[in-house]
């Protein structure tokens, strides 16, 4: 297929062709990982940089993996050693790092939208690792992927979102991910949680967190943000587990099997009991595994430039 | 808009009698089938391993293992292209450690397919040997690369194409080079 | 830089298109000015006339438009922008008087700066009418030496930027500014409610996972403010009204009677909340951009009389502010320069107002808020004269832009209306 893009900046208005597309990618570099050298030449002589604002340890070695893995130049940028503690602009960082000519950006920021901005600042090729409370596309990703792999077909399957949704970019990549596919999207958690007018997203909202297992094939588990708390919008952790931790038993309750999904790190005992993270039908660890893939795959398909035509190739 | 001039040079039953004498070669040339294995390079080189596998356990009552490669990730003209090309899934289910491995692919032209196949096969393990087993060649190498198995060499220009169909994957047997000519 | 002005006490405006707002009555006339006085504003007989002559065929002549909420940013920003180039600024887009707030650094909260505001403007067409802080330092604790703020040329009071956080304050603000008659204009954010927000909470900020600023936290103080001015009898004047509730509020406490009026702002009734998706900061201002059922209530506001003045918020900001992520960028964008054009293309081109409505909202509807001999065409009383060619189409180039900083969000838009002449404070000054 035609693709066309430039930077990934959200999963928002992708179509289904296009992200079937990546997780196909995905798929043939996720066989690299297990070979006895895991590694391609495909991105040699690429430089790129992991611009993170953000504190992140698990996302950022998940990209740096991914671009050893394809054998490219990575550096890495983080903010307490960095000079936007002393006053550069974004902007300024930026075009900075350009100057000494990479190729990819792959940023982690706590602002909304300051891919976008970035995009427009600089000639390389961007791809966003969650910026504010926007969008976290290749999370989004590689939870359609691992989805993929237990359903194949992602157009008849519910998936419940649960927890701080108001505030979660992976429940926004999650949203527009999945419904690109066809899937059917619910929503769950306390009424602070869930943003304003989150129904013109099309998806169903539970309070309960029973009808919520009742209707869903899978859980998406967010984890709990403990300064929430201070924020007022919801009251303990013990109070949000009673009516909203996944537990064996809710699960039981249900009758029937249910798949579970968790971004990470795990809080246990507050969004999840903890054996049940540790059970057969939570897919947490492929998750982790196809994030290498996906991020893979990703880098590969946007670092080359918008595309013509492809052309057979000689052999 | 130019016309396309094709001439036929090999059709099915010719492609048949071709790939068995390739069989007969290979298991000749290495003195039986031990630790020997097909690798076929996608996409052509895949049904064409098989079918040299399904030949050779003909002749040696042996099954090859046969695995499926595809060197998307390790052409060297990747950022070349306008667009990147579909990378598709290699399927190498056994160790290659001490074995000779036989490329298979449908035609051998600048060489720059095996070259990328051999840096692959490296990564995977330690062959004793590797030998290329070629439906065409076409001439015009840009690198030293030979083939040990040939089907047939057609001379080209490089204005031409030589284009391979296979039953499994276009519904015919056959084997054409195309021209295009300008037209009037 | 726009031409110079010059001094001319005495002018004739040749067969202008005379528009008086007050009475909505339209007429062709010339129009003579004599010892910086009007003199009249029918025809005059053919001959000599000792002074300047202009020629304002075909172009509409009102009262000097007053734009009463701009952010000068002198004392303490001057790369963004000086009380002379704020004033160059209003000239390009037709008023001849602003009125500064008083969020500068330091605040306009004695009476020494307000001295200093108006000797700067001294010797400019446009008049500085400054609004002075209704607390010291805008911190809304002790109340400002409001008697000798006003002897000193304050007009109103605010603490624009921000709210009179606690009701108390508002309550006593409005009881002491009476005894001056002047009104208290309050910045409506209850800031609990709109916190780290930075557009507005709608299903578009819900979709881009941008903070959000709900409506409720401008309702609620309006609400509140109605309530006090309405108990203490005082003159709440509410500054840039984006809500449709707001407006219904006003609305209502009119009918009962309480002296409370309003302004909104050009963005509020021509560009909806959509236009953050762009990530641009040029759309990010407080109160922000809104619903478009918030924009349809600003001209049914307008229309009904609830809405009694048209402003800018002019609110210029360095590019190197400006030029940064959504969330970083600081709220406003300027409007001197594109005001009037925006109101002739939306307003009265659409023919939601008639021209003389539409200047109506900033002539001598906020003259009379202000206590300002302005905004109106009177035989005998001081000319203040705004001159504009109402058909001219042009289209916004910020490049162009007279003003220090650029951060407009109209950049490239076609409107309609340029202005050709300004007459005040016995100066002239022709484009």
């Amino acid at each position: 297929m035609q693709f066309s893009r430039k930077h990934l900046l959200g999963l928002e208005g992708f179509s289904k062709e296009e992200i079937l597309y990546i997780l196909d990618t995905a798929k043939s570099f996720k066989e690299v990982l297990s070979r006895p050298i895991p590694k391609v030449p495909t991105l040699r002589g690429k430089t790129i940089v992991n611009l993170f604002f953000e504190a992140s340890t698990r996302t950022r070695i998940s990209f740096e993996l991914a671009e050893k893995r394809l054998s490219a130049d990575s550096v890495n940028f983080a903010v307490s050693t960095s000079s936007v503690k002393k006053g550069e602009t974004l902007r300024d960082t930026a075009r900075n790092i350009e100057a000494m000519k990479i190729d990819m950006v792959v940023m982690r920021h706590s602002a909304a939208g300051a891919p976008h901005f970035l995009s427009e600042c600089v000639d390389a090729h961007i791809i966003n690792a969650g910026d504010g409370q926007h969008e976290h596309p290749t999370q989004g990703l590689l939870d359609l992927m691992t989805l993929q792999e237990k359903f194949d077909d992602l157009s008849r399957l519910k998936v419940v979102v649960i927890g701080d949704i108001a505030h979660s970019r992976v429940a926004r990549s999650n949203i527009y991910g999945l419904q690109a596919l066809g899937a059917k999207v619910g929503l769950c958690g306390p009424s602070t949680f869930i943003p304003y007018q989150a129904n013109h997203w099309g998806v169903e909202i539970f309070y309960k967190i029973e009808e919520a297992i009742e209707w869903a094939d899978v859980l998406n588990v967010l984890r709990i943000q403990l300064e929430r708390q201070q924020g007022g919008m919801f009251s303990t952790t013990r109070e949000y587990f009673n009516l909203f931790g996944i537990t064996r038993r809710r699960i039981a309750a249900a009758g029937k099997d249910i798949t579970i999904l968790h971004p990470g790190p795990i809080n246990r005992g507050v969004e999840i009991e903890s054996e049940l993270a540790d059970s057969d039908c939570a897919l947490i660890l492929q998750q982790v595994t196809n994030g290498v893939a996906i991020r893979m795959a990703v880098l590969y398909l946007f670092s080359g430039l918008p595309s013509a035509n492809d052309s057979e190739s000689e052999t | 808009m130019p016309v396309e001039r094709k001439t036929q040079v090999i059709d099915a039953a010719g492609l048949n009698r071709t790939l068995t004498r390739l069989a007969h070669e290979i298991v000749e040339q290495n003195r039986g089938v031990a630790d020997l294995v097909l690798l076929g390079i996608r996409t052509r080189g895949v049904p064409l391993a098989y079918r040299l596998q399904k030949k050779i356990n003909d002749i040696e009552g042996q099954d090859l293992p046969v695995g499926e490669l595809d060197v998307t990730m390790y052409r060297d003209d990747v950022f070349q292209k306008i667009k990147q090309p579909s990378v598709q899934t290699t399927n190498i289910k056994f160790n290659i450690d001490g074995k000779t491995v036989v490329v298979v692919d449908d035609v051998l032209y600048t060489g720059r397919t095996v070259r990328a196949a051999l840096d692959a096969i490296i990564d995977f393990g330690r062959p004793t040997a590797i030998q290329l087993a070629v439906l065409i060649d076409r001439g015009h190498r840009e690198l030293p690369i030979r083939a040990d198995y040939v089907g047939k060499s057609i001379p080209t220009s490089q204005g031409e194409e030589v284009r391979v169909r296979l039953k499994e994957i276009d519904e015919h047997d056959m084997v054409t080079v195309i021209r295009a000519i300008e037209a009037e | 830089m726009i031409n110079p002005v010059k001094k001319a006490p005495r002018v004739l405006f040749k067969q202008a298109t005379v528009v008086d707002p007050e009475s909505g009555k339209e007429w062709r006339s010339d129009v003579v000015v004599e010892e910086g006085v009007l003199k009249g504003t029918e025809q005059v007989a053919a001959g000599g006339f000792d002074g300047e002559v202009v020629d304002t065929t075909g172009m509409i002549l009102c009262p000097g438009l007053i734009d009463m909420h701009v952010h000068l940013r002198e004392p303490g920003r001057e790369d963004e922008e000086t009380v002379r180039s704020g004033c160059q600024a209003a000239m390009a887009g037709g008023f001849v008087s602003v009125c500064p707030m008083p969020n500068t650094d330091p605040a306009v909260d004695n009476a020494e700066i307000v001295t200093y505001l108006k000797k700067q403007a001294q010797d400019l067409l446009v008049d500085v009418f400054p609004i002075a802080a209704v607390t010291l330092g805008r911190l809304g604790e002790s109340l400002t030496e409001m008697g000798d703020l006003v002897k000193a040329g304050a007009v109103a009071f605010s603490d624009d930027g921000d709210p009179v956080a606690t009701a108390d304050r508002m309550r006593r603000a409005l009881e002491y500014a009476s005894m001056f008659d002047v009104a208290i204009i309050n910045h409506c954010e209850d800031k609990s409610l709109s916190k780290q927000g930075v557009m507005n909470e709608s299903a578009v900020s819900t979709s881009l996972g941008l903070p959000g600023i709900p409506g409720i936290s401008e309702d609620v103080m309006v609400a509140r403010d109605i309530q006090i001015a309405e108990f203490t009898g005082g003159r709440l004047h509410i500054a840039h009204i984006s809500t449709a509730n707001s407006v219904a509020l006003v609305r209502e406490a009119k009918k009962r009677g309480v002296r409370v009026t309003c302004e909104v702002m050009p963005h509020h009734f021509v560009l909806t909340d959509e236009a953050v998706r762009s990530y641009d900061s040029n759309f990010k201002m407080n109160p922000p951009l809104r619903t478009a059922a918030d924009v349809e209530a600003m001209l049914v506001g307008l229309q009904d009389g609830t809405i009694d003045v048209i402003a800018t918020d002019h609110a210029p900001h360095a590019i190197e502010e400006k030029q940064v992520e959504f969330d970083a960028a600081p709220f406003g964008i300027v409007g001197l320069e594109t005001a009037l054009g925006l109101v002739l293309k939306h307003l009265v081109e659409p023919g939601v107002l008639s021209l003389p409505q539409a200047l109506a909202k900033m002539t001598h509807a906020p003259a009379d808020i202000l206590n300002v001999q302005r905004g109106r065409l009177k035989v005998g009383a001081e000319a203040s004269i705004t001159i504009f060619d109402p058909d001219a189409e042009w289209c916004v180039d910020k490049k162009n832009f007279v003003s220090k900083s650029k951060n407009t969000p109209f950049d490239g838009w076609e409107l309609k209306g340029r202005v050709k002449a300004l007459y005040n404070r016995e100066r002239l000054w022709t484009a």
